[in-house]
Order: structure tokens, then C-alpha cells, then sequence
């Protein structure tokens, strides 16, 4: 799916901005987010040695594996094949945490550190398991609670009560988390999806 | 005076984070300082590996966002979610949410600009940025770390996830601020 949807932003892009006839704008698009995307790598170099350092100090103080246990009852449900003392679950609830608190800066350098740690319990490095779609699924679906700068952009439009959103925000990510889960624990089971095993000796 | 208290939330709750892990591991006679920078020496590695990924994903949406294709698909949709009770005023914001964040966020500031941040149409689009996340620069983010290739069924369970997150905004707003 991924390789089609790649496949056709560009290709529409491309044809499209022909016969509008403002290609010469969507070449430039294409060379200056390349330069993004690198400078949004790179300025993740210092968040991220920052953040796998406090996630460290974390984990060899026992902090990370206390937090763990205290919800462990909802995450061994949602990702039956990761045990629940491995350090991909510390590093799974350190991601969500810091989503729920709006912490963006953290959320994504713990997020990464819980990719590598599922990666090695994955049989087939190139391909992904069910706890890591089960775990993007979830963060694609947004667990902020609090959408402080939606708020702020109201604010300084000059809205008269921009807080009230929360409440419905609230509702609307709920949802999607909600689907999200379900959508994964449905799909992984579906042909489509579904890993074949067949030279793996423990499945 | 609520806006004051998310203020300090957000201004402190790092601080907090900070303080308290390293406190805890002196408590716990954590060897602090060694501590972080083993953590830390994979922070280099793991950003730049990110790049190809992130690369590939942008410069699609760089394309598709500069050529208008936008602006076709928003009229060419917009007669089927006139239909379902959707404003066509939104969906823009709903072709952008799980494609980008910043963009996304510029297209709520204008769209709260032009129909101003009390109405029904701003208030909406606010909601909707909240809703969900921006679905495919997570996915070439995570999987990218760690070079998965294979994403299985990843974006379909991410954009079925943003869809509904999106209708429920749009619909429960129209509950509340309607």
C-alpha cells in the first residue's frame, strides 16, 4: 500500500503541476523538502542523544520498569508477543507518557529507542511485527490530551474561549485511538497481512 | 486564567521529567553521568538513519502539496461529503492532517483567520488538528530507525484511525458549537 500511495503523490504531483502549469514550483518543492527532511534528521540528533540519556539513567534506577508493572495489565493485551519485563515495554510506556503530557520533543526520541527494542525480538528485520504496528497504529492516532498549541494559535487569533476545545479534542482522539487499536489487532490477522513463518522454528 | 495554568504545565513538566530521573537514580545509586552518555552514544546513529526515509516521504508531499492536486481533490470530493454533512471549508484540513503536520497547522492558522477562531468552521478545523496525528511522517520516522521495509498493515490501520479521529471532530463539533 505504501509503495502505491508514494507512487501516486508523486506521479499526480508531478502531472498535475504540469497542466497547471507551475511544475517549475513543484520541482522546487521536491529539492527544497529533500533539505527539510534532512535538517528535521539532524536537528533530531541533539533531542535524541539528550533523551536516550535521562531514558537511561531512567531505566538503571529501576524507574522505567516500575512504570511498566503499573500498567501492565493493559499492555500485555496490547502487545501479547512482547514479554512484559522486556525493555521494549519500558520504552513503549515512556513513549506513551510522554504523548499524553504533550512532551513532542520526548515523545519521538523514546518512540525510536521502543523501535529498536522491538526490532530485536523480530525474526525478519526488514519486515514489521505486530507490536510495532500495534505501537505506530497508536501514535499515528494522537494521545496528546491537552492540544496546547491548537490553543495558542485560537488564543492569538483572538478566540474568546479557546480551552473549549478540549473536550471535544478529547472525544475525537479517543476514537481514533480506539480505531486504531482495533483496526490493527483486526488487520495483522488478514491474509494480506498476515507474516508467514514458515522457516521461523517458533511460530 | 486556565490558559496560564497549561502554560506552566508545559513550561515546567520538562524540568519535572529532568529532575526527578536524575534525582531518583542518585537514590538509587545510579552511576548518573556514565549512565546517560552510554544511553545517549546511539542518538547520532539513529537520526541520521532516519534520513532516506524521511527524504522519500516529504519530497511526495512537497510534490503533491506544490502542484494544487489539493485544490482538485478537495472539488472533486466535495459534492459525496457535502452529502454526509462534512464542510467542504474542511477538507483541506482533512486531506492535510495525516500527511503533514506543519502543514496541517498552516492550514488550521489560515482557515481559523479567515472564518475568525470563534466560529463554527474554526473551531472545527482546531479540533480536527488534535484528532489524530500526522500518520506518514510517523510511519517513515519509526519504521525508518530501525530500516523496516515491509510496513504490513501500518498505514491502513493509521489512516483508518485518522479518518474516523477526523469525522468524530468534525461531527462532535458541530454538537458543541453548532
Amino acid at each position: 500500500m505504501i509503495n502505491y500511495i508514494w507512487a501516486a503523490l508523486i506521479v499526480i504531483g508531478f502531472v498535475v503541476g504540469a497542466i497547471n502549469g507551475n511544475i517549475q514550483e513543484v520541482t522546487d518543492a521536491a529539492i527544497e523538502n529533500a533539505e527539510t527532511a534532512v535538517n528535521i534528521a539532524l536537528g533530531l540528533i541533539g533531542v535524541m542523544t539528550l533523551w536516550l540519556g535521562i531514558m537511561k539513567v531512567a531505566e538503571d534506577a529501576g524507574l522505567v520498569q516500575k512504570l511498566a508493572n503499573l500498567i501492565k495489565p493493559i499492555t500485555t493485551r496490547l502487545f501479547p508477543d512482547v514479554p512484559a519485563d522486556h525493555p521494549a515495554m519500558g520504552a513503549i510506556i515512556m513513549n506513551f507518557a510522554a504523548n499524553i503530557l504533550g512532551l513532542g520533543n520526548a515523545a519521538t526520541p523514546l518512540g525510536l529507542k521502543a523501535m529498536q527494542e522491538l526490532q530485536k525480538l523480530n525474526d525478519k528485520k526488514d519486515t514489521a511485527t505486530d507490536a510495532m504496528v500495534m505501537f505506530l497504529a497508536i501514535n499515528t492516532s494522537s494521545l496528546t490530551v491537552i492540544p496546547a498549541t491548537t490553543i495558542g494559535i485560537l488564543s492569538a487569533a483572538g478566540g474568546t474561549n479557546p480551552t473549549n476545545i478540549i473536550g471535544p479534542t478529547l472525544i475525537a482522539t479517543t476514537t481514533s485511538t480506539v480505531v486504531a487499536i482495533i483496526a490493527a489487532k483486526m488487520l495483522e490477522k488478514m491474509p494480506r497481512y498476515r507474516i508467514e513463518y514458515e522457516n521461523m522454528k517458533n511460530k | 486564567m486556565f490558559i496560564e495554568i497549561l502554560d506552566a504545565i508545559s513550561r515546567y513538566s520538562i524540568p519535572v521529567v529532568f529532575v526527578g530521573i536524575v534525582a531518583y537514580g542518585l537514590i538509587k545509586k545510579v552511576k548518573v553521568y556514565e549512565a546517560f552518555t552510554e544511553g545517549a552514544k546511539e542518538g547520532f546513529n539513529t537520526a541520521v538513519r532516519i534520513i532516506p526515509f524521511l527524504v522519500a516521504m516529504l519530497v511526495a508531499i512537497g510534490v503533491f502539496r506544490a502542484s494544487g492536486a489539493m485544490d482538485l481533490l478537495t472539488k472533486a470530493l466535495s459534492p459525496i461529503t457535502s452529502v454526509l454533512g462534512i464542510p467542504s471549508e474542511t477538507l483541506p484540513m482533512a486531506f492535510m492532517r495525516p500527511l503533514s503536520g506543519g502543514g496541517a497547522q498552516g492550514v488550521m492558522t489560515e482557515i481559523i483567520n479567515t472564518h475568525g477562531p470563534d466560529s463554527l468552521i474554526g473551531r472545527t478545523v482546531a479540533v480536527m488538528m488534535g484528532s489524530t496525528e500526522t500518520t506518514f511522517y510517523v510511519l517513515a520516522v519509526y519504521y525508518g530507525s530501525v530500516a523496516i521495509k515491509k510496513t504490513r498493515h501500518a498505514l491502513p490501520a493509521g489512516l483508518l484511525a485518522d479518518l474516523a479521529g477526523l469525522l468524530t471532530a468534525i461531527y462532535i463539533s458541530k454538537i458543541f458549537f453548532g
